[in-house]
């Protein structure tokens, strides 16, 4: 009955989210193991055709695409709807959700919808030897990993961002394309009407590949253009810790940490970053992390593969100076 | 306005030991107390009912000595606080425990808001505001960073969708989850610091305690607790046993090795 694996292809009217790609990959994978199929499900206005095929290339075998009025694109509760219709039509033993804020918004309403179990944020997800899809995922503020088993079906699980790789496209896989019709009532649909965008984000610090980022040890806001400077030669983005959103120095946008993004560049630089278990919880995955501190014993130290005791405010000017000077030899 | 907050009584992760042996959590090692999003939750709806009127009830599910957290709610000003505790309520997952609190406010009755905080510093999650929601077929809104307007029949909000900021007006009776900073109209929300006399006199309010039974004319018993739960936990490990191996320098040579980081990877 149950089998295969559904993918939901996040797009609310900016196009298909790039870690649909990546759960596409792992589908793949976990597709061997759990029989079945590769599906995928979308959202769209317009384009709908482009997206389709993206998804067949990235290894959906089927892609059923829902057009809706492009006004309805941001409304939740027209994506539940037509997940919910996919679950039931398809009958997949898994469903895979990007953890992205509207992910795990969407995707706990759609398991509450079925009565089934939602497993958010997961690092993995693998196949025991019982042939039971186990999902991995942080708890207390990251403190801890639990392994879940879902009881019931499908299991439904939000997955974060960039944590399984991105498969390379196969630009001759072929794949069946369905359109599916929903019943939607008005604009305003189930209580809720999508105004707009309020504001569009400052930076996208879970896409950063290099993020310098600055802690209390600021000493004022003016400073920041040390970091900033930094941040320009190396093509990265300025982040920060949360007592300098709290002060109101930096924007929520650029926060790091429990309440603030989750982040995985090839490099984080923490400077006068102590390493609070919340701030950690949002970096602790990065590949590389160079962490400046006066303090030799900062928890930061430890989870750092480079840790420079000294103050930012006389490494990172002279960092800034020699990559000027590397670069003015070219 | 009646507005309902839950309010998810937690440990402070920084106290709370981890038994790296046997890979559970001892939950008897911190005190109880309210989950830091939930705080903001709180303060907005207290704001909301300066402007509004009305009453604000909050609401728990939680072992009995999360009657703290909600003594701590009603010093901060919330009008009433009920307790769900049981032993059928304990091992819930989410799917458990958003159906137990919207069976709760579902007895409540003519509620018109509620809040929630964005995610729990121990749940993690940041699913059950959006699965109560669901079971009270109500409209809502997660990741809320600012609450816009908010009138006897409707609420306007900033939700962050992960891209970008998206206004949404919701229907009331609706369900928001805050994050923080949010801000209430063009307010920060700061959460206040209750007053000492109120502190002292919401030791002698009442917590209203509800037990499975009492839900059992708006809920069916088996949904609750670890009978209604989808998922269990198959293993918990302490994840601070895996750090890095750090080279530590200093001074000068320090600035060396970062170029040499950065010229490895090549970024310079
Ligand atoms: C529910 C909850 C959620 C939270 N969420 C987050 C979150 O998302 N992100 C987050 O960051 N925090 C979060 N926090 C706060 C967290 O607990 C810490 O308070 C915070 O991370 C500390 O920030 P910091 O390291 O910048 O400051 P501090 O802990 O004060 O550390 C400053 C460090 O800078 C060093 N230093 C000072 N001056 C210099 C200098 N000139 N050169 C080099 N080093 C210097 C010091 O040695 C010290 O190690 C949260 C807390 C709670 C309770
Ligand atoms: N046991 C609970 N009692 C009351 N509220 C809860 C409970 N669990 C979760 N919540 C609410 O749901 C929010 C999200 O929690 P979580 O899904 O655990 O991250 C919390 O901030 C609380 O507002």
């Amino acid at each position: 009955m149950w089998s295969g694996v559904l993918v939901y292809a996040e797009n609310y009217g900016r196009g298909l989210k790039s870690s649909v790609f990546e759960l596409l990959g792992k589908a793949s994978e976990l597709r061997t193991r759990l029989g079945g199929l590769v599906y995928s499900i979308t959202l769209a206005s317009e384009e709908v055709d482009v997206h389709a095929e993206e998804l067949i290339y990235y290894g959906s075998d089927k892609v059923l695409v829902y057009r809706v009025p492009k006004e309805l694109l941001p409304n939740q509760l027209v994506h539940r709807d037509a997940l919910v219709d996919s679950v039931k039509a398809l009958k997949p033993k898994l469903v895979l959700i990007s953890a992205t804020p509207w992910g795990r918004s969407l995707g706990p309403r759609v398991a509450a919808h079925l009565k089934t179990g939602i497993t958010a944020d997961c690092l993995d997800i693998y196949v025991d030897e019982n042939g039971d899809v186990v999902q991995v995922r942080p708890a207390f503020t990251g403190n801890v990993i639990a392994h879940i088993k879902t009881l019931r079906t499908p299991v439904i699980a939000t997955v974060r961002p960039k944590v399984f790789p991105m498969p390379e496209p196969d630009h001759g896989r072929k794949g069946d394309v369905l359109c599916m019709k929903l019943n939607i009532p008005g604009n305003d649909v189930a209580g809720v009407r999508v105004l707009g965008v309020a504001r569009e984000k400052l930076v996208k610090l879970s896409e950063a590949e290099v993020i310098i980022s600055v802690g209390k040890g600021l000493r004022s806001r003016e400073d920041l253009r040390l970091f900033e400077e930094l941040a320009k030669a190396l093509g990265g983005q300025v982040a920060c810790s949360r007592p300098l959103v709290d002060v109101g120095w930096m924007e929520r946008d650029r926060q790091v940490g429990f309440s603030g993004n989750v982040v995985r560049p090839r490099i984080y630089i923490a400077c006068g970053i102590s390493g609070a278990p919340q701030h950690l919880a949002g970096m602790r995955d990065s590949e590389y992390v160079i962490a400046v501190n006066t303090d030799s014993s900062a928890p930061i130290g430890r989870y750092s593969d480079l840790l420079v005791v000294g103050d930012f405010y006389e490494v990172i000017p002279k960092l800034v100076e020699r990559i000027k000077e590397l670069k003015s030899k070219l | 306005m009646n507005i309902v907050v839950l309010i998810k009584p937690t440990p402070d992760v920084t106290k709370v030991r981890f038994d790296v042996e046997r890979g559970v959590v001892d939950r008897s090692s911190a005190e109880l107390e309210i989950n830091q999003f939930d705080l903001y939750a709180v303060e907005v709806a207290l704001l909301i009912k300066e402007v509004l009127g009305g009453s604000v009830t909050a609401v728990s599910m939680a072992p009995p000595q999360g009657e703290r957290a909600l003594r701590d709610a009603v010093a901060r000003g919330v009008d009433k606080a009920i307790l769900l505790t049981d032993g059928r309520f304990a091992g819930a997952d989410t799917l458990a425990t958003s159906y137990t609190l919207a069976a709760a406010v579902r007895k409540l009755g003519g509620y018109d808001l509620i809040l929630c905080g964005e995610k729990s510093v121990d749940g993690d999650t940041a699913h059950v505001g959006p699965e109560v929601a669901e079971h009270l077929n109500v409209p809502h809104a997660a990741f809320v960073t600012r609450v816009v307007e908010v009138s006897s029949n409707k609420v306007v909000v900033e939700s962050d969708y992960g891209d970008a900021y998206y206004l949404l007006e919701l229907q009331l009776p609706a369900l928001i989850s805050l994050s923080r900073p949010v801000v209430f109209r063009d307010r920060v929300v700061e959460p206040r610091t209750p007053r000492l006399g109120d502190v002292l006199k919401a030791r002698r309010a009442r917590v209203e305690v509800w037990d499975a039974y009492y839900l059992a004319d708006v809920a069916d018993l088996e949904g609750f607790g670890l009978a209604g739960s989808a998922t269990r936990v198959v293993r918990v490990f302490n994840v601070f046993e895996k750090d890095r191996n750090s080279i530590t320098v200093s001074g000068e040579e320090g600035v060396d090795r970062i170029l040499e980081v950065l010229r490895s990877r090549r970024l310079v």
